[in-house]
């Protein structure tokens, strides 16, 4: 693991996400109502629409595109679609958001204690 | 039985379409509240039932129509007792028994124990050969009959019966039609439609013995013939009664329910005990007893409701439209059309088309429909009927069909859904074949628009094919589809529709989305994409000075002022007043095209100029230097007004008969960064030549000599709309003032992501006559509340961001080398 600082919370809006540049491509930070962090690549599994402009609502984002809802701890599709993005390894701590972004360059099996990364991508 | 846990027990009797569509209503509510089991008296799971008639014309196999297998039932953890009929409930006990035994303790019972074919008691009834036509039994019954034998009687010319001898005839067997009235489906369909139905039947081989009443059954051990009380009789290997259907009511009665034609029930679905629900065919609900398919899905997603204790949605009884499964004969019937001196009736009849239409109308609005020979637009009339949706004002074209509303884009290639081969595209957003539908429907089994949106996404972009995919789905799934139960929930987060969302706003004074989701009780602790929006723009339309916009409960153009393209850019349109521009301006989105390196300039239809493929974090520097030349945002990507489209008009044209510019831009002025529940527009042509096509906008004014004309509710979009004439006003400032009105009689009315056309269709342009011009103390107070809306609208979304508002939501997080807290560099 290697956690990278990323933001004060508070730099999220509630219901709202973030974009982060990663070493390969954005990664998007999402922020719930409850103040639950998650880390999805900023891509949808459809046509690659940017997931991070989606509306947040409940542990879900729905993708600009083509309103597919994307469930953000697993990254996958909900509903009749399927389809995943990659989902990173994001924690708080007295208010400061971390990324692990190993992931993004090695397909590691992760540190368990993180938040469970569901599905992989080549690359 | 006990349990291994603690959780209240669920027992089901009766393992058809109502009882298990309310457990899965029930499981998407809440999948683990309950401990389910579920008894069925057939030895089989669960199937669909309105699909036997294509499986007795072997259109269809038995596997084809089972909707549950037993695997899907122990996914979900739910005990089946298949071939198990309960005989008797212990309310005291709180269990159910068996037949064999086999006993079941519940908590809540749900009864679901449907209807009873009728077997009319007339001598040799009990006869072999002698069945109902009601289950997969008899089904298997007919199909043996038909391979052994020749004759078959059917009694009955109700839908059942016709259903019964046509997938008889199909066998190959000789089928009279025996009936007691004198003309068929009497409580469908009116003499007329019913001779056409009978003549289309008798070419095809049917027989008919019509306002005859059976005597006997005649034979020894197997039916050989039927005798009537004139005398006559005829041959019959096979006799199906097909008389009606009598709700099952017996155990129900057993255990002491009141019962009266069916289970009594109130509108929770509730029986006379607390703790025993019923749905279905089966009970009897304000007097009304069903036995088509579209009200058992309404009631199942109440009763689930109830089930799951959010105890909120009530069921107010359904309005039912019938077509007959019979293939190559379209009818489709609804409501009352008997028709009395209070009613009017108009017919359109073309007999060697074997086309027959008869509309009942009361109070001007439809009653009643007979559709025969072309049922296209029966689900429209139906929409019409349920809605109570005035007609006068589209009465002349009203037979005619909704593709004769204005309606120039898809009405046509409907009408052949039918016939249509599997590769035809239905949607053209999403490109999805008919062929691809179909797969989904069957493999799925899918009865809803929405479940097929879901599983093909057809229809599920523009919306503009969504009748081809309803007749797709009608076509599919046979005669009891019913399109859409008849009030919408906004979303699945709620069972609220639009209009009591909206009424519940205004009246109890909600002013923040969690007071609607607390006073509404939402199911969700935040929303959707689809709710979240509409109650953003329902809450600004009621309080615009008290509600806080809220940005994340906005589609991403709304929040970032730009439509976003396909590979996450954006595009930026800025206002150009009524299409008029300097060559000062040109020169300033020149500069800005080069300086940020716009990809693509194009002009709209608009009269704007769009520049596209610009990166997000550029924007508010690029609003800075086109603000900094005199550009506001243009809301080329809002529901809100976008542009004001003019001709030259007087000023220039040798026809002009006044200044069209002029006014355009004085409308533009007046009404730019107005919220409207879907986008807005509008156009102000200089004469009748009306070279602004200001009669395909939502409001377009065209000049003439004396005045001007105000035209409403058109549309040049997904479906080509002209507009209504509203009225003719002769000043400028009176277009300003009804203009004014109108909008926000729109932005009051309509609902969200409704176009004018629609809504104006939806409600009556004689009702926004009545609001607007001839009440002139409405239309100023509309004006009114217009302009105060406006005091706080008129703020360029650009220049804030510009500025420096909502940073974060245009410019990326940077992250810091494995440093501890080092916050945002951005």
């Amino acid at each position: 693991m290697s956690w990278l600082a990323i933001c004060p919370l508070e730099d999220i809006p509630p219901l709202g996400a973030r974009v982060v540049a990663g070493p390969n491509g954005d990664i998007a930070v999402f922020r719930t109502a409850d103040d639950r962090v998650f880390a999805l690549r900023d891509q949808c599994p459809h046509k690659g629409g940017p997931l991070s402009q989606g509306i947040v609502h409940g542990e879900r984002v729905t993708c600009p595109l083509h309103n597919w809802v994307i469930d953000l701890q697993s990254g996958e599709a909900t509903g009749a679609d399927s389809g995943c993005t990659h989902a990173f390894p994001i924690r708080v701590t007295d208010g400061q958001v971390w990324l692990d972004l190993s992931g993004a360059t090695a397909n590691s099996a992760d540190d368990p204690s993180a938040v469970p990364v569901a599905c992989r991508e080549a690359g | 039985m006990d349990t291994a846990n603690d959780k209240p027990r669920l027992v089901l009797i009766g393992n058809g379409m109502a009882g298990m569509r309310t457990v899965e209503e029930l499981l998407k509510l809440k999948p683990d509240m309950y401990d389910i089991t579920v008894f069925g008296a057939e030895p089989w799971g669960n199937y669909n039932r309105i699909m036997l008639s294509p499986v007795l014309a072997s259109e269809k196999t038995v596997d084809e129509i089972m909707l549950n297998d037993d695997a899907w039932y122990a996914e979900r953890g739910i005990t089946l007792h298949k071939g198990k009929r309960i005989e008797r409930i212990d309310r005291v006990n709180r269990r159910v028994i068996a037949e064999d035994g086999t006993e079941a303790p519940y908590d809540r019972l749900l009864l679901a124990t449907g209807s009873d074919p009728v077997m009319i008691p007339v001598p040799g009834h009990e006869l072999e050969g002698v069945v109902a036509f009601r289950d997969i039994h008899d089904v298997d019954a007919m199909l043996a009959a038909s391979r052994a034998h020749r004759h078959a009687v059917v009694i009955g010319g109700g839908l059942l019966g016709l259903e019964a001898a046509n997938g008889l005839m199909r066998q190959g067997m000789e089928v009279t039609v025996v009936h007691l009235m004198d003309h068929l489906m009497e409580r469908q369909l009116d003499a007329e439609a019913a001779g056409m139905l009978r003549g289309s039947l008798e070419q095809r081989g049917m027989r008919f013995r019509m306002a005859h009443q059976t005597e006997t059954i005649l034979g020894e051990d197997r039916v050989t013939g039927v005798r009537f009380t004139d005398g006559s009789e005829v041959d019959a290997d096979l006799v199906v009664m097909a008389v009606g259907i009598r709700p099952n009511t017996a155990l129900a009665e057993s255990a002491g329910l009141h019962c009266e034609r069916g289970v009594v029930v109130n509108d929770t679905m509730q029986t006379y005990d607390p703790s025993i629900y019923a749905v279905g065919e089966c009970v009897q609900h304000r007097g009304a007893t069903y036995g088509l398919v579209a009200p058992l899905w309404e009631q199942a997603k109440v009763c689930a409701n109830h089930l799951a204790e959010y105890g909120i949605g009530r069921y107010e009884g359904s309005m039912t439209s019938t077509k007959l499964k019979v293939t190559g004969i379209d009818l489709f019937s609804a409501g009352d059309f008997t028709g009395d001196e209070t009613t009017e009736d108009l017919v359109f009849k073309d007999a060697a088309r074997g086309v027959y239409k008869r509309l009942v109308l009361k109070d001007n609005r439809i009653q009643g429909a007979v559709l025969y020979g072309d049922t296209l637009d029966g689900s429209w009339y139906f929409q019409l009927m349920r809605d109570a949706t005035p007609v006068a004002d589209i009465r002349e074209n009203l037979l005619f069909g909704q593709a004769h509303i204005g309606d120039s884009g898809h009405g046509d290639e409907a009408s052949r859904v039918a016939a249509m081969p599997d590769e035809a595209e239905i949607c053209g957003c999403n490109g999805v074949c008919k062929g691809e539908i179909v797969q989904a429907i069957s493999e799925h089994k899918l009865f809803t628009l929405e479940d097929v949106r879901a599983h093909t996404k057809a229809s599920n972009s523009c919306g503009s094919c969504t009748g081809l995919v309803e007749s797709v789905l009608a076509t599919t799934l046979g005669g009891d589809y019913s399109d859409a139960p008849a009030k919408k929930p906004v979303c699945a987060c709620t069972d609220h529709s639009h209009d009591e969302v909206r009424a519940a706003i205004s009246r109890d004074g909600l002013k923040t989305m969690d007071a609607v989701f607390e006073a509404l009780d939402w199911k969700t602790p935040n929303g959707c994409h689809v709710c979240r929006p509409a109650l953003n723009y329902y809450l600004l339309a009621a309080w615009p000075k008290d509600y806080q916009d809220d940005a994340q409960s906005r589609f991403i153009n709304e929040r970032a002022h730009g439509n976003i393209q396909k590979d996450g850019t954006y595009s930026v349109v800025p206002r150009i007043w009524g299409g008029v521009t300097t060559p000062a301006e040109l020169r300033a989105i020149a500069e800005v095209a080069e300086r940020y390196q716009v990809p693509t300039v194009k002009f709209t239809g608009g009269q704007r100029i769009d520049l596209l493929g610009v990166k997000k974090p550029d924007l508010p520097a690029m609003w800075r230097d086109l603000g900094a030349a005199g550009f506001v945002s243009g809301h080329a990507y809002g529901k809100a007004l976008r542009t004001v489209k003019t001709c030259v008009g007087s000023e220039w044209c040798r026809f002009g008969t006044q200044d069209s510019t002029g006014l355009g831009i004085q409308l533009e002025r007046m009404t730019w960064g107005s919220w409207t529940p879907h986008k807005f527009k509008m156009a102000v042509s200089g004469c009748p030549r009306n070279c602004a096509e200001a009669t395909i906008k939502d409001l377009g004014v065209v000049c003439v000599d004396s005045g001007y004309e105000l035209h409403v509710g058109g549309n040049g979009g997904v479906k080509v709309r002209a507009t209504d004439f509203l009225c003719k006003v002769e000043t400028e400032t009176e277009v300003l003032e009804y203009a004014g009105a109108f909008m926000q009689f729109y932005r009051e009315d309509a609902r969200y992501l409704e176009r004018t056309a629609p809504w104006i269709e939806r409600v009556g342009l004689t009702r926004v006559k009545e609001r607007l011009v001839d009440d002139a103390e409405n239309r100023a107070a509309l004006y009114a509340r217009f302009l105060e809306s406006q005091e706080v609208a008129q703020v360029d979304p650009w220049a804030e961001r510009a500025a420096g508002h909502a940073a974060h939501e245009f410019i990326p997080i940077t992250p810091v080398d494995a440093a501890p807290r080092q916050g945002v560099s951005a």
